[in-house]
């Protein structure tokens, strides 16, 4: 069992481990950034990631070459806990100069004075916006000035086993895949006799219904973030369209199963023959033999019209940092051109710089996928859906929606169940 | 912990030995004795109560008052908080999740509480004269109290998997399909209890194992030349004087049931589809308090908590006049 969780998945192995560290650090809290007498500071550099955690170190080796009066001290604290400790750390004001921020949370962040405003430091600097993916640009930008440095995008794609493929007699996915295909691959697939099904249906919102809802036509939230979208005919079919997967045409695990074993290690253990996962993850199906050999990807079937969802991450500062200066030349480093391609060499992350995305494409990873996949996907994926109180209703929403997977609600009803959760948290938020 | 005595004489009323009633007959007895005490005495005597009493203190009172005060705001992002009166008190009573939160803490509590006869039980078995290997036994069942809550979660985790969990392969061999138990609203919470159960009897039973040691053995003598049976002795002793500490222990099962949040944490997890039916009170309050920022709704979670686990506590003392013997 996998203890590392996956970057931006929500959907976790509750490993004690990391429960015992949540509580760890929410005893302790964590320190902020080094004192600076005699002119050499420390800035703190808070991640959750374990996977990316050398190439960020490589990134500070790189940059306290260039600034030896700067140390950066990267602080891992894991996804589980992650929130947790830096919203009490924020509160307290001991949150690390410098940490990661994801689109979902982004909005709270700025709203509520947690992060600094970059837009006056940004004016005198060599960074453009415009480097970077659109969306993700537009994602660190609250009330017109910029809080966040993208990082990082993602996007879904889907997964197959080619060895399954191949002793089922299918043909693997094209770009020309419908939904119709899709069912109809997954259903030739599974097989009883041998407990292999032909799609794992994850309940996970970017890998599940984030993802078909724009592609049924719907939006999960308004453009002008007032009002939720899960109510429309388009919503309810894109989530029909999993959970038939699994109540009416039986081609996936049950959600039972999948919260006992984790839908991408059934993956990795070729009992499901495709799943929609993240391109976070080609690093950890590579890392697995069964997987490295045997599985690929390739863009995701249209359903009635093409798109998607990428998520990604952002570097921002504390608002009460004691070294702004200091920070924001890391800041400037990270969003630069030689960290986006040390982070697209390593495989582990699109660069949201966008002229680093042919180096990923070229990343060691790239001999064993084919990683074009993910930038398909991800031209015509809109932006992870979020408003300031994300926290409130997304998970009351993920809650409901997996009554829709275990077929305790049909998917309207926990489609309008959702939309009046989430309508009642954006109209609480102004 | 103090030791319940057994009927004597020369001390009547008998001393009972729960810690919470205890200490109030113990206070009774030494008041009046502190105005004798010399100043020096006394300075000695808080300065030793000092570390205790600080650390009570700034741990555990005044965030308990911080908490109730809390409980009447509304919080912002990060800090600042708004006067909001008893609108969290209003809103966590028509809370239906805190509601089903509720009826599952008391279904926990009661199946946890099904530890309490089977400690007794196991502890008259080792409290046997002549048992050879006492002490393995006795270690052995003690064992999960030592042992990390996480690692007994994780474990347990395993155990209860509907794929390859060993509860499931030892169902198949009478021709029983188990499910994903800790995955299924309908078993979660009975999942949860048995590892409650698992886990605390050793405790109780080494509690119930003293009390049966402070039995005078004339009694099982006077009572076997009477004829009486092992199984009559039992019942007929054991029981009966050993329910001072069966008090006790019911009461801080009870009180520990009612806060339990760690296994639910552990083995379900805010991502599985039945943890709408196996979340306790706590596991709410850190889920709202914790995770979702709204820290005044969360302390109203917990001050109806306390109520109700006063409510039950005053109750269970009350009712004890019935069932429980001083000797």
């Amino acid at each position: 069992m996998k203890i590392a969780p996956s970057p931006r998945r929500r959907r976790v192995l509750f490993s004690g481990l990391a429960a015992a560290a949540s509580v760890a650090l929410l005893l302790t809290g964590c320190s902020s950034g080094g004192s600076g007498s005699g002119g050499k500071v420390t800035i703190t550099y808070g991640i959750w990631d374990n996977t990316q955690e050398p190439v960020m170190k490589q990134i500070a080796a790189e940059f306290e070459k260039a600034n030896p009066d700067i140390t950066v001290k990267v602080q891992l604290t894991p996804w589980d806990s992650y929130w947790t400790k830096l919203k009490t750390a924020a509160t307290g004001g001991s949150a690390p100069d410098t940490f990661w921020m994801n689109d979902a949370n982004f909005a709270q962040y700025a709203s509520g004075g947690a992060i600094k405003d970059l837009q006056p430091m940004l004016a005198k600097s060599s960074v453009s916006m415009s480097d970077y993916v659109p969306a993700q640009a537009k994602a660190y930008t609250y009330k017109g000035d910029v809080y966040g440095i993208p990082k990082d995008v993602d996007s879904i794609a889907l997964w197959y086993n080619k060895k399954l493929f191949q002793e089922a007699g299918v043909q693997p996915p094209t770009a020309s895949w419908t939904g119709d295909d899709l069912l109809a691959a997954a259903q030739k697939l599974t097989d009883p006799a041998t407990g292999v099904f032909g799609i794992v249906a994850q309940s996970t919102d970017q890998q599940s219904y984030y993802t078909t809802i724009p592609q049924m036509g719907g939006q999960v939230i308004s453009a002008d973030k007032k009002k939720s979208g899960y109510d429309t005919p388009e919503a309810i079919k894109a989530i029909t369209f999993w959970t038939d997967m699994i109540n009416k045409y039986h081609v996936s695990p049950t959600l039972q199963a999948q919260t006992d074993t984790a839908a991408d290690n059934m993956f990795e253990a070729g009992k499901v023959a495709m799943i929609y996962e993240g391109s976070w993850a080609a690093a950890e199906f590579a890392a697995v033999p069964y997987t490295k050999q045997n599985a690929d990807v390739a863009p995701l079937p249209t359903l009635v019209k093409p798109g998607g969802v990428s998520n990604g991450l952002g570097n921002v500062m504390s608002a009460r940092t004691p070294h702004p200066d200091q920070a924001w030349k890391w800041l400037e480093f990270l969003g630069g051109e030689k960290a986006a391609a040390l982070q697209a060499q390593s495989g582990i992350v699109i660069p949201a710089y966008q002229s680093a995305q042919d180096a990923w494409l070229k990343s060691p990873l790239s001999k064993t996928y084919n990683l074009q996949a993910f930038i398909d996907d991800l031209k015509v994926a809109t932006a992870y859906p979020s408003s300031e109180a994300t926290a409130v209703w997304q998970d009351a929403v993920q809650t409901e929606m997996n009554k829709a997977w275990t077929g305790d609600e049909t998917p309207a009803e926990a489609a309008h169940n959702s939309a009046t959760i989430m309508n009642k948290a954006l109209a609480a938020e102004k | 912990m103090t030791e319940q005595t057994i009927a004597t004489t020369e001390r009547r009323p008998a001393r009972p030995s729960p810690r919470p009633s205890g200490s109030t007959a113990g206070r009774a007895r030494t008041r009046p004795k502190t105005g004798n005490l010399r100043k020096g005495e006394a300075f000695w005597g808080y300065l030793l109560i000092a570390p205790t009493a600080i650390g009570l203190l700034t741990l555990s009172i005044w965030p308990a008052i911080q908490t109730f005060s809390f409980s009447f705001t509304t919080w912002g992002s990060f800090g600042g908080h708004t006067f909001t009166g008893l609108d969290n008190y209003v809103a966590v009573l028509q809370d239906p999740e805190f509601g089903q939160a509720l009826i599952n803490t008391f279904l926990f509590t009661g199946m946890t509480l099904i530890s309490v006869p089977l400690a007794i039980g196991l502890a008259a078995l080792l409290n046997r004269r002549g048992l050879r290997g006492v002490g393995v036994y006795r270690t052995l069942y003690f064992l999960p109290v030592v042992t990390l809550p996480a690692a007994i979660a994780l474990v347990w985790k395993l155990l209860y998997n509907g794929d390859f969990g060993l509860v499931n392969w030892f169902l198949g061999i009478f021709g029983v399909h188990g499910v994903s138990w800790l995955a299924n609203g309908s078993t979660a919470i009975y999942a949860i209890g048995i590892v409650s159960i698992w886990s605390s009897i050793g405790y109780n039973m080494v509690l119930f194992l003293a009390g049966m040691q402070a039995i005078p053995a004339e009694y099982y003598e006077a009572a076997s030349i009477d004829g009486a049976g092992p199984l009559r002795q039992f019942f007929r002793i054991t029981v009966p004087l050993i329910t001072p500490t069966t008090f006790f222990v019911a009461v801080i099962t009870v009180i520990n049931s009612l806060q339990a949040f760690d296994l639910v944490y552990l083995m379900v997890g805010p991502t599985s589809p039945a943890i709408q039916n196996a979340e306790t009170v706590v596991y709410l309050f850190y889920q709202k308090g914790i995770i979702q920022g709204q820290g005044g709704y969360a302390a109203a979670i917990v001050f109806v908590l306390l109520l109700i686990i006063l409510v039950l506590t005053l109750f269970q003392f009350r009712f004890q006049k019935r069932w429980v013997h001083y000797g």
